[in-house]
């Protein structure tokens, strides 16, 4: 018997969230597909159940966002199952890159003046004021040490945590994620120290800045202290 | 080595054009030898404001293509002394005849001969405008108290920083002294925190500006108006000194004062 000495290419395991699949990371690409065809192929009754879900482990394995999408489809298509998460420890280059651009905060000091648009891909913390005209896009938050007197979108790849927060926050329109707020016609009051973010009911409000705490703790990344 | 000024505003009607001929009149009255380029090509007007517009025999274009030499388009003001002359833009042509290259090589040559250029820019930030900018080393920004107008001014001195000039400085134009004082009209402070730019100087609205300009002589040519003081004193300013920025309130009559005047009526 050769062929049941081969080493397990592909490992299935139950867990009360799902199955997870354990993929070896040493073979090659199309040996380890028909394997999974060949091991998914094989008659469970007990699971018939469609809303079961399944994580694919690929180990150091890494995978095209082609293969990842070939890997889902046989997985659906053996057993109906939906792959929720594809866990690899190998990430390209670029990737990385990508990541570290996310979490960065970029910072400039100086004024952002009319008909100008700053973008980043993480964080911004501006240092001077966006006057109006002017534009800040930001994939997180918008910090603004001045006043905002422009536009700010914060989190304008879809991010519906993000915040901005300014020293002085009369803007002319607020943007966070995919929802729009502009400024009322007519408001006297000042407004200092002030955040916007979009609330349980998906508008986004200004509020005072020390509310942040409570409604976005996670944004805390200081571990620590006395 | 002179300095090459260029005078812009993003907006058109905010007075680019009197300020710089009444700025080139004025550092000419202070001993200084200036050169003034109009750069706005099929839409000149400096030359009527000096009162040349008949001397123009050659232009702008003519130079840059090799039609004449640049001394033969200089245009000599007679008023003062070989100290001023102007450089006249084409009536006929339009912004695109001119390229920056062409106007940075022509500004470099008259930076040999003259003490400070004077170059107007055009209303807009297209070519017109990087025109204008090419050759320069400072700049000038022009602005009235008013929305629209401080709106393009912060356009236009974002625009600039990104240009190997000096930081721009500013000039606010056409302050209305009592539309200032009943908060009707932007004040000084908002205009200068706004744009975040070191003032040059402000200049009062006068009518005697709009008359002089129509008699084609500047009004800084006119000891007495309030206009002309203001741009002698941003001229000195240009020149080095430093010159206390003018009172705008006007001064209310006292007791006194009433009584003479009523006195005088009878």
């Amino acid at each position: 018997m050769i062929m049941s000495q081969k080493r397990q290419n592909v490992m299935i395991k139950g867990t009360k969230d799902g199955f997870i699949l354990k993929l070896d990371d040493q073979c090659g690409y199309d040996v380890l597909k028909e394997e999974m065809v060949e091991k998914l192929s094989v008659q469970y009754n007990s699971i018939e159940d469609h809303a079961v879900k399944a994580k694919i482990e690929v180990g150091n394995r890494f995978l095209t966002d082609d293969q990842k999408e070939e890997l889902k489809e046989i997985v659906h298509r053996q057993k109906s199952l939906i792959v929720e998460e594809i866990y690899s420890n190998v990430l390209t280059v670029e990737e990385s890159n990508q990541l570290i651009r996310e979490r960065e905060m970029s910072s400039l000091t100086g004024i952002v003046r009319s008909g100008q648009v700053i973008e980043v891909e993480g964080d911004f913390l501006l240092i001077g004021d966006v006057n109006p005209g002017g534009m800040i896009m930001a994939g997180g938050n918008i910090f603004i040490l001045g006043a905002l007197k422009g536009v700010a979108h914060a989190g304008c790849y879809g991010n519906n945590e993000a915040v901005i927060v300014a020293s002085q926050m009369t803007p002319a329109q607020l943007r966070i994620s995919t929802r729009l707020n502009r400024a009322p016609d007519q408001d006297d009051e000042s407004h200092e120290m002030e955040c916007a973010y979009i609330d349980e009911n998906d508008q986004i409000v200004v509020d005072r800045l020390q509310v942040l705490r409570h409604v976005r703790p996670g944004m805390t990344k200081f571990e620590g202290g006395r | 080595m002179g300095d090459a000024i260029v005078i812009t505003s993003g907006k058109g009607g905010v007075g680019k054009t009197t300020t710089t001929a009444n700025l080139g009149t004025a550092i000419a009255m202070q001993g200084k030898k200036v050169c003034l380029i109009d750069t706005d090509i099929g839409l000149r007007n400096l030359d009527v404001v000096l009162g040349l517009e008949n001397r123009i025999i050659y232009d702008l274009v003519d130079v840059v293509e090799g039609r004449c030499k640049v001394h033969q388009a200089l245009v000599k003001d007679k008023r003062f002394d070989d100290l001023l002359y102007l450089l006249p833009a084409a009536q006929t042509s339009d912004k695109s005849a001119v390229t920056p290259e062409q106007m940075k090589e022509l500004v470099e040559q008259l930076k040999q001969d003259y003490d400070y250029i004077l170059i107007d820019c055009p209303a807009g930030i297209e070519q017109g405008y990087k025109n204008a900018i090419a050759g320069a080393n400072r700049a000038i920004v022009v602005t009235t108290p008013e929305r629209s107008a401080v709106r393009d001014a912060d356009r236009i001195v974002g625009l600039l920083e990104q240009e190997e000039v000096d930081p721009p400085v500013l000039i606010i134009n056409r302050i209305r002294n009592h539309l200032m004082e009943s908060g009707e009209m932007l004040d000084i402070d908002e205009v200068t925190t706004h744009l975040s730019i070191d003032l040059l100087g402000i200049v009062v609205d006068d009518d005697q500006v709009i008359t002089a300009a129509n008699k084609g002589e500047p009004v800084t040519l006119n000891p007495d108006s309030k206009a002309s003081i203001a741009y002698r004193n941003i001229a000195r300013r240009i020149l080095g000194e430093s010159v206390p920025l003018m009172a705008i309130a006007e001064e209310k009559p006292s007791f006194f004062q009433k009584i003479f005047s009523l006195i005088g009526k009878k």
